[in-house]
């Protein structure tokens, strides 16, 4: 019976170490893992500065307004005039679109307005 | 406790009544005392050493569990934290008021060399002056062969720049990171920007460090780790600061000015939106502070800020809008403006003769000198001291820029009455555009301080009140019949109800005494649109001249006046402001009846 208990107990510990290493280079797996994302992270981050400096650079204001100044011809672009503004009803109305009776805004509303005072 | 009597007087007389000797007793129970205490001191010595020895054992078993831990553990730096990489730039950036970018970090490094470790210096040397055109191929060659172990070649290199050094294939030259700070729009805004430098530089990384504008101002806080990735937001709009500084520009050459100055400030939150001082400055290469020569001809000096001047008739209307606000005139009274004005030993004339009188609206629409210092002569010196005071003329702008500090006013030593005379139309008194802008702004609003700020404020700002509403809607209705039919009739711009007023002051002489004849500071201090002021919109420029008539003209109405024309009309929509139809004037009594 005793030697049944010891070997019982030696399986038991021997697994159990065999668990703690597995979960202990588990472990260093992924914080080696989350190393090398965070290192990307900081790539990304430094590239994505480069890119929004580049960005900035490239819409500077003078290299726009030069830019569109060579490019006249095709894009015809001048400086906002104050002219420039209209009113909401300087547009034309959208054309009335004809539709069936049964959907008719006005008649549907009118229903529903019965329905309600019901 | 009760001690034992050594000689019990009992056993004493028993001992005498058998003969023995009763010092015996005594020494018996002087034994047995002493027996006690050294059985109670021992047992206190005990229980301290036992204390001690826990003590020593909870020390020792701590520093030795301690030691078992840190030889048990896998060696390894604690890398995996969140906020780790979070710092890939250590500045924070500076954004315009719609997060457009204005100053950004770039990733960058410096060249340096350890001539012990290389090979061929002779090549090493040519070669990098080829790359580099200002390096001095003998001079390096001279550095790679002597005794220095270490030297900086460059402090900053472009990519390319980087890649050509690469392809010497060097084994001495070699790269440090920095990270440099980069203004993407040029000379954009560079004033308030001002720029950045190295402070301490290592091999692999440097410190950058502001040198002026905001950079310096804020330098704490843009360098603060913690608040790093928190960008730094101003009120200043790349698009309107451009526009204003391209028609700036056009306009200073036009008039031939030598130099130029705008701001144009949010009348409610103080925020200044554009700022520009011609000329300017790239900020990525700023230059040296001039060593020799007038500082304030140096592109590094900041007009609109730093720049002090009389500004001449533009100061009228606090005059008159303080004389209203006292009850002293309406803008109906009647004011004697025979020029020349005799007082004491000094005259003060008009630019010509209006006739006898004025009324207190023509004074200030056609500009007389003569009558707003009779006005002045009725508010007192010491009122109108208080109202500068009140409005922020006699101490520096709280703009934050550093060089802010740089533009206190330089008001006159002793103030007598003809002081305050001169005062009234703004000579005598030097202020700065920005100045002359946040009083302008004060009538503006309704007669509320604001503070001109730089930083992103979008609520208004709740200052003390100077003016009455309807005071400051008669000021208002004054600088609009200046443009109407006044001296800046080449102001006006159609919708947009431009309210100013001019001002033409004679440059003092550098050397002192007296004045220039023919070097002159124009200003046009105008709000718009009048009936709801937003803006207000300050242009000066450095002795202009308009050579487009038959004879040079100085004056304010013919140099700066069409300049910040054009500049309404380009910013205004840009601002988002809708070209409105002036309200006419309401006819008297309309009857009707029914």
């Amino acid at each position: 019976m005793k030697t049944v208990l010891y070997v019982l107990l030696a399986v038991c510990v021997v697994s159990l170490g065999f668990w703690a290493y597995h979960e202990n280079y588990k472990t260093q797996d992924a914080m080696a893992e989350a190393e090398a994302v965070q290192t990307r992270i900081g790539d990304a981050r430094a590239r994505l500065a480069v890119l929004r400096a580049e960005w900035a650079y490239l819409n500077r204001p003078d290299r726009l307004r030069d830019l569109a100044e060579i490019n006249f011809d095709a894009l015809a672009l001048l400086p906002l005039q104050p002219e420039q503004f209209g009113r909401v009803d300087e547009i034309p109305y959208p054309p009335v679109q004809t539709q069936l009776p049964l959907i008719d805004p006005a008649t549907s509303e009118a229903i529903t307005v019965e329905e309600g005072s019901l | 406790m009760i001690r034992t009597p050594l000689r019990p007087l009992a056993r004493i007389l028993e001992a005498r009544a058998r003969g023995d000797n009763p010092d015996a007793i005594e020494r018996e129970n002087l034994a047995a005392r002493h027996e006690a205490m050294y059985d109670r001191d021992r047992g206190r010595a005990e229980s301290r050493l036992f204390v001690l020895g826990l003590c020593f054992f909870a020390a020792f078993s701590t520093i030795s569990i301690r030691m078992g831990v840190l030889a048990g553990t896998a060696p390894a730096e604690p890398t995996v934290s969140a906020a780790g990489v979070e710092i890939a730039t250590q500045r924070a950036e500076i954004l315009d008021r719609q997060g457009r970018i204005l100053a950004t970090n770039l990733e960058t490094s410096a060249l340096y060399a350890q001539p012990p470790m290389i090979v061929d210096p002779a090549r090493a040397a040519t070669e990098l002056a080829r790359i580099f055109p200002d390096l001095n191929a003998a001079a390096l060659m001279e550095d790679f062969t002597g005794k220095r172990k270490f030297l900086w070649v460059r402090k900053v290199l472009s990519p390319e720049q980087q890649q050509a050094v690469h392809d010497i294939g060097e084994p001495g030259l070699l790269f440090g990171a920095r990270e440099m700070r980069l203004y993407p729009n040029g000379a954009l805004a560079a004033h308030v920007l001002g720029g950045a430098s190295f402070g301490r530089e290592g091999v692999s990384a440097a410190e950058v460090i502001g040198t002026a504008g905001i950079e310096k101002m804020f330098d704490d806080r843009l360098r603060d780790p913690a608040r790093a990735a928190e960008p730094l937001q101003l009120s200043i709009d790349l698009t309107i600061q451009a526009t204003m500084e391209q028609v700036l520009d056009t306009g200073m050459k036009l008039m031939n000015a030598k130099g130029a100055a705008g701001v144009l400030m949010d009348v409610h939150t103080g925020e200044v939106v554009a700022i520009a001082s011609l000329p300017d400055f790239d900020p990525n290469e700023r230059p040296a502070p001039p060593t020799k020569g007038n500082p304030s001809d140096s592109p590094l000096f900041n007009r609109a800020v730093q720049g002090v001047y009389e500004l001449g008739s533009t100061f009228k209307i606090f005059t008159v809008a303080q004389a209203m606000e006292l009850g002293l005139v309406n803008p109906e009274t009647i004011i004697n403006t025979s020029s020349p004005m005799q007082w004491g030993k000094h005259r003060i004339r008009d630019f010509k003769n209006y006739g006898p009188t004025l009324s207190v609206e023509k004074v200030i629409v056609k500009s007389s000198n003569v009558g707003t210092a009779r006005i002045a002569q009725q508010i007192g010196a010491e009122r109108q001291q208080s109202f500068l005071r009140s409005i922020g003329m006699m101490e520096a702008t709280p703009l934050e820029i550093v060089e802010a500090k740089g533009g206190k006013p330089l008001l006159p030593p002793r103030w007598p009455e003809i002081t305050t005379m001169t005062v009234s139309y703004g000579h005598g008194i030097s202020t700065s555009p920005l100045h002359l802008a946040a009083g302008y702004a004060m009538i503006a609003n309704g007669g509320t301080v604001v503070a001109p700020t730089l930083l992103r404020h979008p609520a208004a700002q709740q200052g003390a009140r100077i003016l009455s509403p309807e005071t400051a809607a008669a000021a208002r209705q004054m600088l609009r019949h200046v443009v109407t039919e006044g001296t800046a009739s080449l102001g006006e711009v159609a919708g947009y109800e431009v309210a100013g007023k001019t001002g033409t002051a004679d440059k003092p002489k550098e050397t002192g005494g007296g004045y220039h004849k023919d070097k002159v500071i124009a200003t046009f201090a105008t709000m718009f649109p009048v009936s709801n002021p937003q803006y207000v919109l300050i242009v000066t420029l450095d002795e202009p001249v308009n050579t487009t008539g038959p004879e040079p003209r100085r004056t304010a109405g013919w140099t700066a006046v069409p300049v910040a024309a054009e500049m309404i009309r380009r910013v205004a929509p840009l601002l988002g402001l809708k070209p409105q139809i002036e309200p006419g004037r309401l006819s008297d009594i309309t009857l009707t009846s029914n």
